[in-house]
């Protein structure tokens, strides 16, 4: 269960302004992406594209083609909300919902859509995502208390609990580990590891080692000022991007030598 | 380094903690008096209304029951058997008031934060404020006029239709049983409450509804929820507690509702639940205005018993709401 995803000149538009411009990209299934570039790029709004989380924000809206797996995204009769429970979304900041249990954090997806589980599926699904988050072990006893009761890396893992419960074909994980400290922030790293054996991950991320550590393509956005819309400067294997750049702007933003 | 023209200075001395007193010590102390000032200012007059209260209430509740048998408007009750059926259509009327109120309010705050466009959420909000500047008496006057002769064809149905007839028969009286016109019942009454309690509770539930974290309701929307989805697991939960208070603040108002209960309500002073039925039911404020001008002795004492009772209603209503709202605390995302 996971597939690839092509992007075909891809623009995203916030009202009038173009944010994102001409991005061709093909993000192959059982592997990280991991999308790199300065603030304010458009990485996040390139990734919200993907699962049609852009559409949240009024006036936002893309032109262009997403296929997943021969099936147009943006395809008309395609409805948003059958769009993201396969393709699922992690945040910069946790974002459990503070109202639930921790084990009703984990099944808030299944449960949604007139979906009905059965208690014992239901129990071995909560087991079964939460292992596959790395957080069994430390939430096994406490499964009823709420889920901000949690710690920030706890919480995000919780997250991808949540995330991979519904069982989606690809996750897209936006700066998953800026707000957690380096012990956190390597545990998700090694559960992306983990997680890329079923799922088609695609991550943006402000740090280099981690884009390298973590992912198998790296893809470059830059802006060329402000106002400006981004675009998709470079993609490549990871080691490539990380050894031999083919255009100097790479090189320079990921050695550090940058504007 | 930057290179300045500037000559070198001489190594200042390091910064000393300074000793005395900060600036700005004078201001903190002000606006610190001034709001604890508030503060206690709240208490006593809280205080002062209790002890008034009470104070004016103690004869009538000590006094003996054959006290009251000169007091035209209790009928010949001791203050208990008097009182207990005004509290019960106090609460019987707020109760009509809230039921209806709540889930329209609730739906109109969703509305106006999640569904409708800008624009029309903004002229919608004014207009459910401007409700709520409306005086009591135009609502008294409003629901005499339209709402009395709107509903009675509807009241007539509810009171006459097969089911009803059924039950007469088979099981007995039904709530909807012996309707009367015109329209001065509770039901009606607790109609004008509801009308008259939406903009307080439709304005405090709106703004809990806009309050809640984008954060969360993105959550719920990247995990493939329908906006109505999206609302049950992230806007609701988050709102709870305010709706919870947004109901207690609507009911305080109806409770003590007089003008509107007073002109619509033909007033009873019996415990039953014909919603239909004039000369049932009466409420402590209503029923207070009405007999205080003529008042006198004992009377008087025993109206403001009753106004004790209300205070004392109102109060208990309070506390459980917190209680309600503490009970989930910890899953409330304050934390
Ligand atoms: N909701 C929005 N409405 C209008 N413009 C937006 C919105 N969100 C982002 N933008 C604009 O789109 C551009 C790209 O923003 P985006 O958040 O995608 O950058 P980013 O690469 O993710 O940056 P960062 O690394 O800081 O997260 C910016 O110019 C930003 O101002
Ligand atoms: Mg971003």
């Amino acid at each position: 269960m996971s597939k690839r995803i092509d992007v075909n000149d891809l623009n995203v538009y916030y009202g009038d302004f173009l944010a994102v411009e001409g991005v061709n990209m093909v993000i192959e299934a059982r592997s990280v992406t991991a999308l790199i570039g300065p603030s304010g790029c458009g990485k996040s709004t390139f990734l919200r594209t993907l699962n049609r989380m852009h559409e949240v924000i009024p006036k936002a809206y893309v032109t262009g083609k997403a296929v997943m797996d021969g099936q147009d995204l943006y395809g008309p009769g395609v409805d948003p909300v059958e769009v993201r429970r396969q393709v699922g979304m992690v945040f910069q900041r946790p974002n459990p919902f503070p109202t639930m249990s921790i084990a009703d954090n984990v099944l808030a997806g299944v449960r949604l859509n007139n979906r009905r589980i059965s208690r014992s599926d239901a129990t071995d699904l909560v087991e079964r995502s939460l292992t596959g988050a790395n957080l069994w072990n430390e939430v096994k006893d406490r499964l009823d208390r709420p889920g901000s009761s949690l710690s920030g890396g706890q919480q995000q893992r919780l997250c991808i609990a949540r995330a991979i419960a519904v069982e989606p074909q690809v996750l897209l994980m936006d700066e998953p580990c800026s707000a957690l400290d380096p012990i956190s922030t390597l545990a998700i790293e090694d559960l992306i590891a983990e997680l890329k054996n079923n799922y088609t991950i695609v991550i943006v991320t402000h740090n280099m080692q981690q884009a390298a550590r973590v992912s198998d393509r790296t893809g470059f956005f830059n802006i060329a000022g402000t106002g400006k819309p981004g675009h998709l400067i470079e993609m490549d294997d990871t080691t490539t991007m990380f050894s031999t750049p083919s255009v100097k702007a790479t090189e320079d933003y990921i050695s550090g030598r940058f504007g | 380094m930057a290179v300045t023209d500037s000559p070198p200075s001489e190594p200042e001395a390091p910064p000393k903690v300074r000793a005395g007193r900060a600036p700005g010590r004078l201001g903190n102390r002000v606006f610190q008096g001034i709001s604890t000032a508030s503060g206690i200012f709240i208490l006593v007059i809280l205080a002062a209304v209790a002890i008034f209260l009470l104070v004016r209430a103690w004869p009538a509740v000590t006094a003996a029951p054959s006290a009251f048998e000169d007091v035209g408007f209790m009928l010949g009750r001791d203050l208990w058997s008097w009182v207990w059926p005004l509290l019960f259509g106090t609460a019987i009327s707020s109760v009509i008031a809230l039921v209806v109120a709540v889930p329209l309010s609730i739906g109109i705050g969703l509305f106006i934060s999640h569904y409708a466009p800008r624009r029309l959420a903004q002229g919608l909000g004014y207009l459910i404020d401007l409700l709520a500047a409306i005086p009591s008496v135009i609502f008294g006057l409003w629901g005499i006029q339209w709402l009395q002769p709107l509903v009675s064809p509807l009241f007539t149905w509810l009171s006459t239709n097969p089911a009803t007839a059924w039950l007469e028969e088979n099981v007995g009286p039904t709530i909807f049983s012996g309707y009367q016109a015109p329209a001065r019942n509770i039901l009606t009454a607790g109609l004008v409450l509801a009308i008259m309690v939406l903009p307080i509770i439709t304005a405090t539930v709106r703004e809990v509804f806009l309050q809640t974290p984008r954060l969360h309701e993105e959550a719920s929307l990247a995990l493939g929820a329908t906006r109505w989805e999206m609302i049950r697991q992230a806007v609701l939960p988050f709102g709870r507690s305010g709706v919870i208070s947004a109901t207690m603040l609507g009911l305080g108002r109806a409770l003590g509702e007089t003008m509107a209960v007073l002109m619509v309500l033909s007033p009873g002073y019996l415990i039953n639940f014909f919603l239909l039925q004039p000369g049932q039911h009466q409420s402590i404020a209503a029923n207070i205005a009405s007999h205080f001008p003529e008042a006198s002795g004992i009377g008087v004492d025993a109206l403001i018993a009753s106004g004790l009772i209300l205070f004392v209603m109102t109060f208990g209503v309070n506390l459980v709401a917190r209680w309600i709202i503490a009970r989930r605390a910890e899953f409330s995302g304050a934390n």
